[in-house]
């Protein structure tokens, strides 16, 4: 891990950048959502140029992306295994002296390509803030305070069936300097790897229910509703632990595979012997 | 076969530097190490301005072009080539990768390295490729690869490193506006 060693300085900047009102983002997302009504051609991916995610306005690229067959090293995927990450780092729970504070969770999921195949022996990682939506890094002020037995990584391996488990604490809502009053809802970061490189993802879970989802310029930028939704955790009874956690369960499916598939993609994550 | 409908992504965001880097992410060999050479550049957003919040991953063929198919891309030992790379940029938008050159692909096409790019402000993943030059120095080269020559000259600039006095290949990033980089999307049939 590289040095982001937090700096303790409870310093609340000053949000120059926060200059629109909520109700200005609501009124431009709402703009957004009628247009795309309208449009009727359905989106399941997050538009790039959402303005009202400031962030975004300067850091999307204007022209569409150029469609190509994916060639060579493309079709294939890093490999990762239990040399790159130890079981016990899918509960972040266990990572310190004491017990974290907050509500204890447990997160299942698998992870299936277009093809409905599952994506085995593959990396994921999870990043998050604590009980009180404060991130272990040095640029997060958000003066809530830091859990000494919280750090808020976990990484997984999936097993055959692409499945995955964590265990860990569930996050709280956070602000931020989007606009005045800018609040995200609870959420999860997953970054997920598939068979091919192609398939590469970075995404966030979120929990069910949440009252910042219609105010998240973020969450929003998914104009579809349906596809937004794919985004929610399912709180499962099944999973919910006695006397110990509740559980919820999010599965992820990565786009296709351009290649047909190998019997060990399933194994091992790995491609056999001189077949590339 | 019935396709499912992919998970949407979703930005990064600013506070993924305690999570995802991990220690030499940037060297998939070791600095110095024979055969090593340099990837370096800078991403920029659309003012020109260099973007201190971004998250660089490149993923390429070994020096004989075979595919790595060995784990310890996150715990490296130095001996091991993985084909992995992952960096944050710096304070100034800076990023440097230490590899070696993907050896010649089986089907004899211009060589390249795959990036992937997330940033804070970048709502979805960004996927482009760098290729060497003097792979593609000539028309013939250009005219071979299927992406290079769909491109006009100027958006296909955007896709070359540039290879310096000292070997090293430097290579920029632009998300918007002039000189815009060009990014790719592999559509499913
Ligand atoms: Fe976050």
């Amino acid at each position: 891990m590289v040095d982001e060693t937090f700096d303790d300085a409870r310093v609340i900047t000053s949000s120059d950048s926060a200059q629109s009102t909520q109700a200005e983002i609501n009124e431009q997302m709402a703009g957004i959502t009628r247009d795309y009504e309208a449009a009727g051609a359905e989106e399941t991916q997050p538009r790039i140029d959402y303005a009202p995610y400031r962030s975004s306005i300067l850091r999307h690229p204007t022209k569409a992306p150029r469609p190509v067959d994916p060639e060579s090293i493309e079709l294939w995927s890093p490999a990762f295994g239990q040399r790159d990450v130890h079981t016990l780092e899918s509960d972040l729970t266990i990572q310190h002296k004491g017990e974290p504070l907050g509500e204890r969770i447990i997160l299942r999921g698998k992870i299936v390509d277009g093809d409905g195949r599952p994506v085995a022996g593959q990396l994921l990682e999870i990043w998050q803030a604590n009980s009180a939506g404060r991130y272990v890094h040095k640029r997060d002020q958000h003066p809530a305070p830091l859990d000494p037995n919280f750090t808020g990584v976990g990484r997984a391996i999936t097993g055959a069936d692409g499945s995955y488990e964590f265990t860990t604490i569930k996050p709280g809502p956070y602000p931020w300097k989007n606009h005045f009053n800018a609040w995200r809802p609870a959420h999860i970061h997953f970054s997920l790897f598939g068979t091919q490189f192609t398939q590469r993802m970075i995404t966030q879970m979120y929990f069910p229910g949440d009252p910042l989802f219609a105010l998240d310029p973020i969450y929003q930028a998914i104009v579809d509703p349906a596809a937004r939704q794919r985004l929610v955790a399912t709180y499962d009874h099944d999973i919910t632990s006695h006397e110990w956690a509740t559980g919820y369960s999010f599965d992820l499916v990565l786009t296709g595979t351009h290649r047909t598939p190998f019997e060990t993609d399933t194994t091992a994550g790995q491609s056999p012997e001189g077949a590339h | 076969m019935t396709k499912l409908v992919a998970t949407p992504g979703q930005t990064i965001g600013p506070f993924y530097g305690f999570a995802l880097p991990f220690e030499r992410g940037e060297q998939l060999v070791p600095v110095g190490s024979p055969g090593s050479v340099r990837l370096h550049g800078t991403v920029y957003d659309g003012n020109g301005d260099p973007i201190p919040d971004c998250l660089l991953e490149i993923w390429q063929a070994a020096a004989d072009g075979t595919v790595p198919d060995a784990h310890g891309s996150l715990i490296r030992d130095g001996y091991t080539f993985t084909g992995f790379g992952r960096t944050a940029v710096d304070n100034v938008g800076g990023f440097s990768f230490t590899t070696v050159e993907p050896g010649p692909r089986p089907d004899g096409g211009a060589r390249f390295i795959s990036v992937v790019v997330f940033a804070r402000g970048l709502l979805n993943k960004l996927h482009t490729r760098v290729y060497l030059p003097e792979d593609v120095a000539d028309a013939d080269a250009v005219a071979a690869d299927a992406l290079l020559s769909s491109l006009p000259e100027n958006e296909r600039g955007t896709l070359i490193a540039t290879r310096e006095d000292d070997g090293a290949l430097r290579w920029d990033l632009r998300l918007q506006g002039e000189g815009e980089t060009v990014f790719l999307t592999y559509p499913e049939r």
